[in-house]
């Protein structure tokens, strides 16, 4: 039982930089991404890639400092691709914004899916663990707590206020002179590199990868941790996915339960934004969070 | 590359017309929800799975005269979205455009896993309503031997052209669609003018829904199978068909199905059936960028 659910912190900790790298960019920033899998997918992949073909001789004598390597690579890959997809993506307003990065994430999956040299359609297999257990394990928790710091420096510096000011009112923004564009594309990015730490943590956690690990249904259980956490609170985000990846576990012990685990979170998805827009951390504080205020420009 | 064969390219066409055929069912629904409440209604997919499964109860278990089972359906399915239009979009439409989005989203998943669970994961057979003739175009044309056209292809074809001017006779000259169109044009000014904005949108929700579960059955028919999980992506293209054609603009809606469905065809046809899907997301990312309002729709500057 303890070796089981010392087994489920890796995920645990590939879970909560995932979310708080959505939460960067949907709860802080404003933008609506439902392509965050496509980033994962980016990160895994070329964490993978360097892992399997890019250093094998460190990988007899220096197979931790791979691990660091392959983490960074795989960050540094997905923010290329943000880069790349964010341009182009980023002048769209609210939900053009969500469907165009859904497509992009699914494009992203498609084009893994026909890769032959990442596996394909049969997947990628044989990626090595490169630490003992325990050690990844402190390594990934040192991950998320860089990652954590981080984020919240950043929020609390200049450039994290007015990453939020873009979120609560564009126009007003621009007209404090704050460069709308880059500020969206700069947070789009650094979320999307984070996911990709999370995807290279993630490859080297299960040792395997497919396409199907990454299906828009990702993005979609992704977004429920920050949603159901709290837009806008980075401890939101990290209650959000500590809930969302422990309780399918707890329903495991029930049939019946395990079995409409996926309507569960739908339902979760509906009530929280019915009830409890601010979430579970929205319980905690005083003024409201992103998703519980009006919209600044509705007339009514 | 060798030489392209005329009757080959026709049977492409006439596959992707009958596919895009589905695709204007289902997009109509979402284009005409999206003009008036600027939703992305991405559970209107599922009504169109609904409408599938609905359709096999109906007809084939229940054994009900098809007439009278497609009309079940049609009531059934526009029920639902009234349903999940009052519990889960009315109280939230004062809100900011983000949050309905993600009850949206929560709304599909809901009613996907939901219909899992009651009716099962397995994939069903679709009980036949009519013979499926097959024509075949060498009959008349002898150089087009061998290009084939099954009546199922030109009974959704029509049945998509029938509903089509239907729907558009729906919102040009009735009163209910002249307060679908003052909704669209100008939300606040027609709920001071007294247009009944609830009885307006759930209506919008019971013709578009009805319209995706048309396409449950037509395609039921056409591909024989029909399962829970059919809904998600054929709803994502239906919503880049609205986007290509130009989003609340119906005709723009089929016209753009009826694009998408025979690029599809063409891509399976000539290139790589495995990059089927991702031919419509990347039109959808294209128009997105490059075109917004779509090849019918007109540019909007957005307003303060």
């Amino acid at each position: 039982m303890i070796d089981y659910a010392l087994q489920l912190l890796p995920l645990l900790a590939i879970n909560i930089i995932l979310a708080s790298s959505l939460g960067i960019i949907n709860g802080y920033c404003g933008l609506f991404s439902l392509g965050h899998a496509g980033f994962y997918a980016v990160g895994a992949y070329a964490g993978a890639s360097i892992t399997l073909f890019g250093f094998p001789e460190l990988m007899e004598t220096w197979p931790h400092l791979l691990l660091l390597l392959s983490s960074l690579g795989g960050m540094v890959a997905a923010g290329i691709v943000g880069i790349l997809v964010g341009v182009p993506c980023l002048r769209l307003g609210g939900d053009y914004l969500a469907v165009a990065t859904l497509g992009f994430g699914e494009i992203i999956r498609i084009v893994f899916l026909n890769f032959a040299a990442v596996g394909g359609a049969t997947g990628l297999t044989g990626i090595p663990q490169l630490a003992t257990t325990r050690t990844q394990t402190w390594f990934y928790f040192g991950a998320v707590a860089v990652t954590l710091w981080l984020f919240r420096n950043l929020i609390n510096s200049s450039f994290g206020r007015c990453v939020i000011a873009v979120r609560e009112d564009e126009i007003a923004a621009r007209s404090m002179r704050v460069n709308v564009r880059f500020y969206k594309v700069f947070s789009f990015v650094i979320g999307s590199a984070f996911a990709g730490l999370a995807g290279a943590l993630f490859a080297h956690f299960q040792q395997a990868l497919h396409p199907s690990n990454f299906t828009f249904l990702i993005s979609v259980q992704v977004l429920l941790m920050i949603v159901l956490g709290g837009l806008g609170s980075q401890f939101g985000a990290v209650l959000g996915a500590t809930i969302v990846t422990l309780l399918p576990e707890f329903l495991r012990f029930s049939e019946t339960l395990a079995e409409v685990q996926m309507l569960i979170f739908g339902l979760v998805m509906v009530i929280v934004m019915l009830w409890r827009p601010d979430g579970l951390a929205g319980l905690f504080r005083r003024e409201a969070g992103p998703a519980n205020k009006k919209d600044a420009h509705a007339v009514a | 590359m060798s030489s392209i064969d005329p009757g080959e390219l026709l049977q492409y066409l006439i596959n992707g017309l009958a596919l895009g055929s589905i695709y204007a069912l289902i997009a109509l629904g979402y284009t005409m929800v999206y003009g008036i409440l600027k939703l992305i209604n991405f559970a209107h997919g599922e009504f169109y799975m609904a409408g599938g499964i609905f359709g096999v109860l109906a007809i084939g278990t229940l054994g009900l005269h098809p007439a009278l089972g497609v009309l079940a359906v049609l009531v059934a399915c526009g029920a639902l979205a009234m349903l999940v239009e009052r519990l889960a979009y009315r109280p939230l439409r004062n809100k900011n455009r983000i949050a309905p989005l993600i009850t949206a989203l929560g709304v599909s998943i809901v009613l996907m896993e939901g219909f899992r669970v009651v009716f099962g994961a397995q994939p069903r057979s679709f009980p036949q309503l009519f013979e499926n003739t097959v024509y075949d175009l060498g009959e008349w044309f002898p150089s087009l031997e061998g290009v084939i056209v099954q009546q199922t292809q030109i009974v959704i074809f029509l049945v998509m052209l029938v509903l089509m001017s239907a729907l558009s006779y729906i919102v040009l000259k009735t009163k209910m669609g002249r307060a679908m169109r003052a909704l669209s044009f100008d939300f606040d000014a027609s709920r001071l003018m007294g247009v009944p904005i609830d009885r307006v949108i759930a209506f919008t929700f019971f013709l578009g829904a009805s319209l995706a579960g048309i396409a449950g059955i037509l395609v039921g028919m056409y591909f024989n199978n029909v399962e829970p999980y059919m809904g998600q992506l054929a709803g994502l293209k239906a919503f880049t068909a609205a986007v290509l054609g130009g989003i609340g603009v119906i005709p723009g809606a089929v016209l753009g199905a009826l694009a998408l469905g025979v690029c599809e065809s063409l891509v399976v046809g000539y290139g790589q059936s495995s990059y089927r899907d991702a031919i419509a997301f990347g039109i959808l990312i294209l128009m997105l960028t490059t075109r917004p309002w779509g090849l019918l729709g007109k540019p909007q500057r957005e307003k303060v």
